[in-house]
């Protein structure tokens, strides 16, 4: 009937239906849960807290998540690059295989994925026992949480990066090469700049990850308060202990993690767009 | 992914081609292999033995035990219910974020992503207070008589929470790059909105809605986090898989655990494959056989 009706949808009734029920079921399912976080952690004002945040406990799991995070997102954001490059620039047989080997971390359940490391490096397992012989213990300590949290996050550097590089191809970087660059001057003069919003995005989304590990650490850890305790650990303590506010206040911090993750994705697709 | 890489190159006749122009194909496989093989490849082959080990009939009686088999009931129903709201629910989102113009719609379209940021334990407590019989739904739901809290509802609700983001990211390109002649051609031949979405615009779109739908029911058949929260965890009733392998762990009996938990990853893989070869085939017919 009118003639802008172009096409599917375009109808002002079925535009604003569809747009206020979008509205509507995000709010109740992703807006609120937010708004449920922030209002119970502060269910006793500033002051109760802070007061939760300066908690001995609280304070220790944060410095031991922020450290498993140092360790971790470094570790992932070199091997995540040399995949991306290696999948990207070069063609040999087995590269499929290995793009999709590098998805194993996404479809395996994190509690497999803490079995999976307990199994060998525990005290029954074999690299387990032979590190025991010199008294190395990796497991229910900070060393197993890093490793499973390596496993875990693996991918998502690897997995920004391939998709953008591949659009890129690599004439750039190959006319670099013939005029006299060095591997390295290529990767940070050529490479970088084109790609690094979207690093950036990857590193950010691995932190998130990291710090927010949760079945495959708890497997790993032994949950000793003041000692292998992360943040999300420590959260599921104090829920237990029927310390609501507190298990709150501990979970705002992953969220405000959280939202700073998707504020610096929506940036980095922003500037990537541009690049 | 589509390969747009040429990798083959006109070759000058006479000219010895080098392949590899560019540096650092050896120091890349090198580290790529060394940390794939480390990190990946050995804890999955330790399983593997250390399952291998138990012997058939050991094997087949810890995986048939029917509290167990009654958790990969759960598990997979719940998942089920998850992927199929996540179908409908991302379908409209992806929809509505590519179709339409709005206040706020950067907004909604990165609080899409909140799930894969958001630690898991973290969704799991904030679900299991809202819908806990005092919670904000949870006090309205009752009044009509639904209990989601602590019943195997939870756990399709903290399944589909932590897996909204994989249908909505693989249709929203997809819609993006929807040609409009076919649609606009029938639209002003008088199709109706309804015989236009099931005829022209469904048959480009299901692919990448399966696509989706199963990444979302791979992840939420080993989702524990944001379950165990609120699931509540009775036997035979609300355990997921995912669970029983934790249980199992707690009682010192590894060989249980690691019986339940090879299934768990034979299932996730071969379900990893499957979407990687219906994936590759999409693409290939979407991009003209350049998949």
């Amino acid at each position: 009937m009118s003639s802008k009706h172009h096409r599917v949808g375009d109808g002002p009734l079925i535009r604003r239906t569809l747009i206020g029920l979008a509205v509507v079921l995000t709010v109740l399912f992703l807006f609120m849960p937010l708004v449920v976080i922030f209002t119970q952690a502060f269910a006793q004002g500033w002051a109760g807290y802070i007061g939760n945040i300066l908690d001995e406990y609280t304070l220790h799991a944060i410095g031991l998540t922020l450290f498993v995070a140092l360790l971790t997102v470094p570790l992932n954001t070199v091997f995540g690059v040399f995949l991306a490059w290696l999948v990207t620039r070069f063609s040999f047989p087995g590269r499929r295989l290995l793009i999709s080997l590098i998805d194993i971390p996404f479809a395996v359940s994190p509690v497999v994925a803490g079995l999976l490391y307990l199994l060998l490096y525990g005290s029954n397992g074999w690299a387990g026992q032979w590190l025991g012989q010199y008294d190395v213990e990796l497991m229910f300590a900070w060393p197993g949480i890093v490793m499973v949290t390596v496993f875990v996050t693996c991918p998502f550097v690897a997995r920004e990066l391939i998709p953008l590089m591949q659009q890129q191809g690599r004439d750039e970087e190959e006319a670099a090469v013939v005029l006299g660059a060095s591997g390295w001057q290529l990767f940070r003069r050529v490479t970088l700049p084109n790609i690094r919003w979207a690093l950036l995005y990857g590193v950010i989304l691995t932190n998130a990850r990291a710090v927010g590990e949760f079945g495959a650490v708890s497997v790993v850890s032994g949950s000793i308060r003041g000692e292998t305790n992360t943040l999300p650990l420590h959260v599921e303590l104090l829920y237990q202990d029927h310390n609501i506010v507190g298990a709150f206040t501990a979970a705002s911090l992953l969220a405000g993690i959280a939202l700073i993750t998707l504020a610096v994705k929506t940036i980095a697709e922003w500037r990537q767009s541009r690049v | 992914m589509a390969d747009t890489n040429p990798s083959a190159r006109p070759r000058r006749p006479g000219v010895p081609v080098s392949r590899r122009v560019l540096p650092g194909f050896g120091l890349s496989l090198g580290i790529t292999l060394f940390f794939i093989s480390l990190v990946l490849l050995l804890p999955i082959s330790g399983l593997v033995i250390h399952t291998a080990g138990m012997g058939w009939e050991q094997f087949w009686f810890v995986v048939t035990d029917p509290r167990v088999v009654a958790s990969y009931k759960v598990t997979v129903l719940a998942a089920l219910a998850a992927s199929l709201f996540n179908c409908v629910f991302g379908l409209l989102m992806a929809w509505v974020l590519v179709r339409y113009e709005f206040p706020g719609k950067r907004l909604l379209d990165a609080i899409m992503d909140l799930p894969f940021a958001l630690p898991t334990a973290v969704a799991g407590i904030t679900l299991a207070t809202l819908f806990a019989e005092s919670g904000w739904y949870g006090r309205v739901l009752s009044e009509f008589g639904i209990e989601v809290a602590y019943t195997p509802l939870g756990i399709v609700v903290a399944m589909a929470f932590t897996s909204v983001p994989f249908v909505v990211r693989t249709v929203q390109p997809v819609l993006e790059e929807l040609p409009a002649e076919d649609e606009e051609a029938a639209v002003s031949l008088g199709a109706s909105d309804w015989t236009v979405f099931r005829r022209i615009l469904f048959p480009v779109l299901w692919p990448a809605l399966v696509t989706g739908g199963g990444l979302s029911f791979a992840r939420s058949l080993g989702e524990y986090g944001a379950v165990v929260f609120i699931a509540g965890n009775s036997p035979y009733v609300s355990e997921v898989i995912s669970l029983m392998v934790f249980v199992r762990l707690e009682e010192y009996d590894f060989a249980a655990a690691s019986a339940i938990a090879s299934v768990v990853m034979g299932v996730s893989l071969l379900l990893l494959l499957a979407i990687n070869v219906w994936q590759g085939r999409y693409l290939k017919r979407l991009h003209g056989g350049r998949g």
